[in-house]
């Protein structure tokens, strides 16, 4: 059947950029770089994954279904972190007066 | 399990029908394992933000050379998985075999590394349960990050093992001439396994051995 | 009937041999054919049998429950007693009967033949997760057999984690690997709608059973996983005190909450989309009329799947959330009850100016409508914050999700069973008692169910085995009403039994339903489902086809 066979080459090319963005993450960690340090270290993180995701796991050549079934997955992941995290960063907000709630 | 194997099985039309189906399942299956995997890096990411310090500290109780090394060679093991697909989807039996091969000596040596890591944590009494002791500010909030440090890399590794099973079974099969230019489905879509078991660890790294490290 | 290329005479679905069809019941009788079968029928009716076996387990749970709500006073067993019985009914109930009752029973058997395949896409991995799914359930059985598990079917920390001196690990472990079922069958069914759709059927062209478990399945997929990590976690910090839910050292009980609802509250819609989907199909057929609304019911289906990821604080207002959090959760809660309720005027219309006929199948889903609404309302109250401080943890709460649970998705699937008997046995169910046990359930359920709406207003905690004594007379009430309803659910068991030997051999289309399953494949059907691949022609429920004017 006719798929696409990736050529050698991408694959080379794409292990060295992978071993360069390690070492570049276990550098950057050793800079203050305040906030930054997150930004960076799951940026290239998540570069890494993409660079995995559509050139070893072929997305790139694939259709938009098996796109749509991983940006799902995702999207998913996604709404636990972000909506789990509400709760534990507001909980200083809207926070009912002293005296007035027995949940306090 | 079908005697001859590249041949269709009964319920699908074609050998097309049956790849796309396939691929499809092992994504499907992938996606479970994001969320999986999503709910350790939630309560991961609750108590960083909770314990700041804590985290500061318990990483660097983590060896960074180790987990790089580590890390490069998984990403070893990504490249020669994908070579071994590729050989697979050419058809050449030998070479399939021989990337395999070096996939799980690279799986394996991650996995030996890691097991020098964890000897060195128990031999410390920073395994989390009864023994742990630490002498440190915040101990029982390095107590939760060592915990999820054992647990996240535990789980990985167990999702390693079974990746160097499926591997082990790969190899028989391309041995006995299962796989052709025309069937090769199980050798692709293990490598997607192997690939996601890589992505998982690219996330692991950062998260757990780069905190603060300034 | 012009739905295809090939329009079978009733006695070409089937090849004839002596007298008798061959179909899939007949194509091997060994204890071997059936259970190393790959056939999804076969599997369906393995599942059947499980889960009806898990429905009694769960249900004499409920037997003692109400039996001990009988009196004030906790006279029956003591409070630690009841806590293990209330926690078995759960989970039995939700893991081992609900969440794969519709799917793994009806999706299974039907899915395949309503979208013209000889199969699911994975048949062997369908055959996995029954065995899966029984030894999970084997699991909870022996957790139950050495002594019950008493944290409520939630597994809340640190009762779960740590204090707890019951089974937690084995039911844990049994709850774990059933889940891995579940997962296991979303997965087969989306590959197989995806790809496996006979020539001509457009994904708009789909019976709504099929949207409504495709919908599931994305449920599944998704959320399952979550609470499989939850827990491999309580399990780890019950056997190894790895310390993240121990409160003494820092650990947040509400980290376990979340991540368990996360999966938790849309489970509920796994539970009740197949229902729905079910409802879909014998309303338009018992009015004998299209189906009102199609595109939007099989839009509601999704909409449902993906807003009902976005509301699970809702089970968590009173634990402490933060209440802006829980101010999210309650808005986007009342989103989720619109399409569901789009579900329900859809069904209304269909019925409106239809030639309705009222067997057993439609008195099931009428039924299903009315107490689905109930329930779904009620729902809204609770997703309100300030009416959910008060009834949170009463029994307006467990009135409200057995409206939803037994009366909607237990009548679907009572529903469904009677009007899919002729399609998977070939027998006729006798319609005089299948009508008389209806209604004894429709009323054995509203004298259980209702009483709790108003006990739980006035104050009845629930999971409480003692309680004031003027609560007496509706709880009374309540347990009559559940000895009916449980004589309710019996009678169905019996002449469903009965019919396989003495039952009226059906035709293939008893109905006269419109859909691949019915005009395409025998009663019951042969292995292959089909001697013809189907090739679809025409929209789903065509049952006033167009009249061209000239």
């Amino acid at each position: 059947m006719a798929r696409h066979i990736v050529p050698t080459r991408v694959y080379y090319f794409i292990f060295i950029a992978l071993l360069i963005l390690t070492g570049t993450t276990v550098w950057v960690a050793f800079i203050d770089l305040g906030v930054m340090n997150n930004v960076v270290a799951l940026g290239i993180a998540t570069l890494k994954a993409m660079l995995v995701v559509l050139y070893f796991m072929h997305v790139r050549y694939s259709s938009k279904l098996t796109w749509v079934y991983l940006a799902a997955g995702f999207l998913f992941l996604v709404i636990l972190l972000s909506f789990t995290m509400s709760d534990f960063l507001t909980r200083h907000l809207l926070a009912v007066p002293q005296g007035w709630s027995l949940l306090q | 399990m079908a005697s001859q194997p590249h041949t269709l099985q009964h319920h699908f039309e074609d050998l097309e029908q049956q790849f796309e189906s396939s691929s499809l399942g092992m994504w499907a299956f992938l996606v479970t394992e994001i969320l999986f995997f999503g709910g350790l890096f939630t309560g991961y990411l609750v108590y960083r933000t909770k314990f700041p310090e804590a985290f500061h500290l318990g990483s660097s109780l983590l060896d960074v050379q180790l987990g790089a090394i580590n890390t490069a060679v998984l990403i070893c093991s990504s490249l020669t998985m994908a070579l071994a697909v590729y050989w697979a989807q050419k058809g050449d039996k030998n070479k399939i075999v021989l990337f395999l091969s070096l996939t799980i000596v690279l799986g394996a040596a991650f996995l030996g590394v890691k097991a020098v890591e964890y000897s060195h944590k128990i031999h410390h009494h920073l395994l989390p349960g009864d023994g742990f002791t630490f002498e440190g500010p915040f101990a029982d909030q390095v107590r939760i990050f060592l915990s999820f440090y054992f647990t996240m890399t535990g789980m990985h590794a167990f999702h390693m093992v079974i990746g160097i099973g499926l591997m082990i079974y790969l190899i028989v099969r391309a041995r006995q001439g299962w796989y052709s230019s025309e069937y090769n489905t199980p050798v692709e879509m293990i490598g997607l396994y192997w690939h996601f078991v890589d992505i998982v660890w690219i996330y692991l790294f950062p998260l757990l051995y780069l905190i603060g490290r300034h | 009937m012009g739905t295809a290329v090939f329009n079978p005479r009733e006695d070409q679905l089937a090849e004839h041999t002596n007298g008798s069809t061959k179909n899939y019941l007949n194509a091997g009788f060994s204890a071997k054919s059936w259970l190393l079968t790959i056939d999804h029928k076969r599997i369906a009716i393995l599942y059947l049998l499980s889960i009806t076996f898990f429905f009694f387990i769960g249900g004499i749970f409920a037997v003692l429950i109400r039996l001990e709500l009988l009196t004030p006073q906790g006279d029956l067993m003591q409070a630690e007693t009841y806590n293990k019985m209330f926690t078995m009914h759960g989970m039995v109930m939700i893991f081992f009967f609900l969440i794969p009752s519709i799917p793994a029973v009806l999706g299974n058997f039907l899915i395949p033949l309503m979208i013209g395949a000889k199969d699911l896409a994975f048949p062997r991995l369908n055959l996995l997760s029954w065995y899966i799914y029984f030894i999970g359930g084997l699991f909870t059985l022996a957790a139950i057999v050495f002594g019950g598990v008493d944290t409520g079917w939630t597994f809340y920390t640190p009762h779960s984690s740590t204090y707890s001196n019951t089974n937690v690990i084995l039911a844990a472990v049994g709850v774990f690997v059933s889940g891995f079922s579940s997962i296991l069958t979303g997965l087969n069914f989306l590959v197989t709608i995806h790809k496996m759709r006979a020539p001509g059927l457009t994904w708009f062209r789909l019976p709504l059973f099929v949207w409504a478990h495709y919908a599931t399945s994305i449920i599944q997929v998704l959320g399952t996983p979550v609470v499989a990590i939850t827990i491999v976690l309580v399990g780890l910090e019950r056997l190894f005190h790895i310390g993240i839910f121990d409160p003494k050292l820092g650990g947040d009980p509400l980290l376990f909450q979340h991540l368990f609802w996360f999966y938790s509250h849309p489970a509920v819609y796994i539970m009740i989309l197949p229902a729905m989907g079910v409802i879909s199909e014998i309303v338009t057929c018992f009015a004998k009329k299209k189906i009102f609304g199609y595109s939007f019911i099989a839009f509601s289906s999704i909409a449902i799947a993906v807003l009902g990821f976005l509301v699970w604080g809702h089970h968590m207002f009173t634990s402490g959330q933060s209440n802006y959090a829980s101010l999210v959760f309650s808005f986007l809660s009342f989103l989720v009850a619109i399409p569901s309720a789009i579900k329900v005027f859809n069904w209304t219309a269909t019925l409106y100016k239809g030639s309705v006929s009222y067997q057993a199948p439609m008195l099931y889903a009428i039924g299903f409508i009315g107490l689905f609404t109930i329930g779904g309302l009620t729902g809204i109250f609770l997703g309100t914050l300030a009416v959910d401080v008060h009834v949170h943890d009463t029994y307006f709460v467990v009135a409200h999700f057995h409206y939803i649970m037994v009366g909607g998705a237990i009548m679907a699937y009572l529903g469904g069973m009677h009007f899919w008997w002729p399609k998977i046995t070939g027998r006729l169910y006798p319609e005089g008692w299948a009508r008389f046990s209806s209604l004894v359930i429709f009323v054995g359920f509203h004298l259980t169910f209702f009483p709790q709406f108003i006990v739980g207003y006035l104050g009845m905690p629930r999971r409480y085995h003692v309680y004031p004594d003027e609560f007496q007379i509706l709880n009374v009430l309540s347990t009559a009403g559940a000895t009916i309803l449980g004589i309710g659910y019996l009678i169905p068991l019996i002449y469903f039994l009965w019919s396989l030997r003495y039952g009226k051999k059906s035709s293939t289309n008893p109905w006269n339903a419109k859909g691949l399953e019915w005009e395409q494949a025998a009663s019951p059907p042969i292995k292959q489902n089909f001697e013809v691949t189907p090739v679809v022609l025409e929209d789903a429920y065509e049952y006033e086809p167009k009249v061209w004017l000239k």
